[in-house]
């Protein structure tokens, strides 16, 4: 932390390391990915074919989607511990839906309509509420989203009673199968979510509220920002994203099990931020980088998979390239 | 049981005796320690066998791995950290125990908790020398330590050679006190000693009130937090040691969210996830109140009035967390103001 404190050299030029350093926190992680891909066109055998690269690209797309929510939220200062929670939640009342157990319905497009909606809304509704408990009751959102984490997942498993739901329903199968101009339709969702994240960070006053809230909370309320509105915001986006997520994650599967749709997925989307280069500290975030970051993240696991390195040792190498990541990009003190 | 931080309100004005400022001040510090007493008189009064010495002997042996993976979880948590990677050292620790066990009982037991400290000492060391948050540090270690016990295990659980002093470990009792409580047991008066009476102790609070402070007092913090993430991956791996002594397997793939259930018995025990006060016994009160949660909703089935399926007890534990989360904030709000 120290080191790269030295001051400007007088020519306000950095010293040679601190450049590289400075360099290393900007671009390291579109430089790692580069990287990657360059390596994995080299080396790695049919790294190119289209079904190599839709499956990269349809196996981190529900990474994606809520972490780019987890983004909003860590860019507020506030973490959320509950999305793998709600993904569960919204897998398992989908069919439900669709299934019509809950609404009978002699017009099964009404059930698939209602089917992609009412679970997103739902999860959405318990993002408010992890919303509510950090903005008006003032708990801290690791304990606040905790709660839900715990209960989340029970609710997901009472209203299924813990079965596995199986299905086929090629019209709400199609939010996570579908093919539309070749390409998979949730890695379409994936870049329309991103593009209009990122853009909505940078280029409107949500954005600068979201990062004023999250770099000094009590300036940015004197100064006006409608500090309880924006963490209600964020935590609601992140709910909703995770209901989505939800959605394709049981679709690709054709079935619904609430013990295990969305499991470990809070930690994915931390490590994805984290890597992409947003400081958990809040009050800067970078929602392109968070897409940057869960692609390293999959593209090292497909990588050492694909050179016939065991899991579990692809695990230990993420956790070095997440540890490695943050202590690259951390902020230089002000 | 009174929390470490501030004196504790000295007894004022005794004639206000079971006055109504009094009884608030008695829930405030006590709360936990009261609702655990109403949780267990409620059962013993419902349920015929809910003091019988095989309920008792049960719950114990289960929540004691809880009980230890939540004390260094205290620990932790009063500097101002988090450990995340518990649950998955106590996975690891299963695994090496398991697989030592044709040596004997003391390798199968010393080495994992060897294990453990060195994971909590690369936590700590990460954490205090290259400035990173514990959040993040803690985060990777559990996926490295959760790869590790993958690798050992073969992705599958070991069995263990059944070593009498072993299974002794997990299964046995002295003078009917099962030896995984009884371990619990002196590692709470263990850490309650530590934080109370020890110079550690008082170093810990310290810094978890105030970090840049303490280093200008000349504290030495980094060693603090090594100390802390240590002891809080040592006592991870010897729950993982009870685990696979307890089901005669190490299991690479147990203790999934162990780290957040260890967190919530911390915080429903009342210490702040802002670091700088906490106590240790309201912890183990913690620890139990939601154990015990899950062994009265299966006597509540077994009563025949109302069945709820075990997959309630998540979400009754995470009402409960929520609840005692709003009181906590609301009594804190009274004592401001």
């Amino acid at each position: 932390m120290a080191k790269a404190d030295r001051t400007l050299s007088p020519a306000g030029r950095l010293p040679m390391p601190a450049r590289f350093q400075a360099l290393g926190q900007t671009y390291g992680a579109a430089l790692a990915l580069l990287a990657l891909i360059i390596y994995n066109i080299g080396f790695t055998p049919f790294f190119l074919n289209p079904a190599t690269v839709n499956s990269n690209l349809t196996q981190v797309a529900p990474v994606v989607i809520v972490a780019v929510g987890m983004t909003l939220v860590i860019a507020t200062g506030g973490i959320d511990l509950s999305v793998g929670a709600l993904m569960a939640v919204a897998g398992a009342l989908a069919p439900l839906i669709f299934l019509n157990t809950l609404l009978p319905s002699d017009y099964p497009f009404i059930g698939i309509g209602l089917a992609l909606i009412v679970p997103v809304l739902v999860a959405g509704a318990f993002g408010l509420f992890n919303g509510s408990l950090v903005a008006y009751f003032k708990i801290q959102p690791i304990i606040a989203t905790l709660v839900l984490f715990i209960a989340g997942r029970g609710i997901a498993q009472v209203v299924t009673n813990g079965r596995l739901q199986n299905f086929t329903n090629p019209g709400f199968q199609y939010i996570g199968i579908g093919r539309p101009f070749g390409l998979p339709f949730q890695v379409i969702l994936m870049v329309v979510i991103v593009a209009a994240l990122a853009w909505a960070m940078r280029a409107t006053t949500f954005g600068r509220y979201v990062l004023a809230v999250g770099g000094n909370e009590a300036a940015a309320r004197l100064a006006g920002v409608p500090v309880t509105r924006i963490k209600l915001a964020v935590y609601g986006i992140s709910g909703l994203l995770a209901g989505l997520a939800g959605l394709i994650a049981i679709a690709i599967n054709a079935s619904s099990d609430a013990n295990s749709v969305g499991l470990d997925m809070e930690l994915d989307a931390i490590a994805s931020v984290a890597v992409g280069g947003t400081p958990l500290t809040g009050g800067r975030a970078t929602v392109i980088g968070t897409l940057i970051g869960a692609l390293i993240i999959q593209l090292i696991r497909y990588t050492l998979l694909a050179h016939g390195i065991p899991d579990a040792v692809a695990r230990i190498v993420k956790a070095a390239i997440i540890l490695a990541a943050v202590y690259i990009q951390r902020q230089r003190r002000a | 049981m009174a929390t470490v931080s501030a004196p504790s309100p000295a007894p004022t004005a005794r004639r206000f005796a079971f006055s109504r400022a009094r009884t608030a001040s008695l829930i405030q510090r006590q709360g936990v320690l009261i609702a655990l007493i109403l949780l267990i008189l409620f059962g013993a009064l419902r349920y015929d066998n809910f003091f019988a010495a095989y309920n008792i002997a049960s719950v114990l042996r289960f929540n004691s791995m809880f009980g230890l993976i939540a004390l260094g979880m205290t620990f932790v948590i009063m500097t101002g950290g988090i450990d995340l990677s518990v649950g998955a050292v106590v996975a690891l620790g299963s695994v090496i125990a398991a697989l030592l066990t044709p040596y004997g009982m003391l390798p199968a037991i010393v080495v994992p908790v060897l294990v453990g400290m060195g994971i909590g000492f690369a936590n700590g060391w990460i954490i205090a020398r290259l400035a990173l948050l514990p959040f993040i540090v803690t985060l990777a270690m559990l996926l490295a330590a959760r790869g590790l016990a993958l690798l050992l295990a073969n992705n599958t659980s070991v069995g263990i050679t059944l070593d009498p002093g072993f299974v002794w470990f997990g299964q046995g009792d002295v003078l009917g006190v099962p030896v995984p409580a009884l371990v619990v047991g002196l590692a709470y008066v263990g850490g309650v000693i530590l934080l109370r009476y020890s110079r550690f102790g008082r170093h810990v609070l310290a810094v978890g009130g105030n970090e840049e402070a303490s280093r200008l007092m000349g504290l030495p913090v980094d060693r603090i937090k090594l100390g802390v993430y240590t002891l809080s991956g040592a006592l991870a791996a010897l729950a993982g040691v009870i685990l696979a002594a307890q089901f005669g397997t190490g299991q690479p793939t147990e203790g999934l969210g162990w780290e957040l259930s260890a967190i919530a018995s911390v915080v429903v025990g009342g210490t702040l996830l802002t670091g700088g006060m906490g106590s240790v016994g309201a912890t183990l009160v913690g620890v139990l109140l939601l154990g015990l949660i899950l062994n009265i909703l299966n006597f509540e089935n077994g009563h025949g009035f109302i069945s709820l399926s075990p997959y309630w007890q998540s979400v009754i534990r995470g009402t409960f967390l929520l609840v005692v989360v709003l009181l906590q904030n609301r009594l804190a709000q009274r004592r401001r103001s």
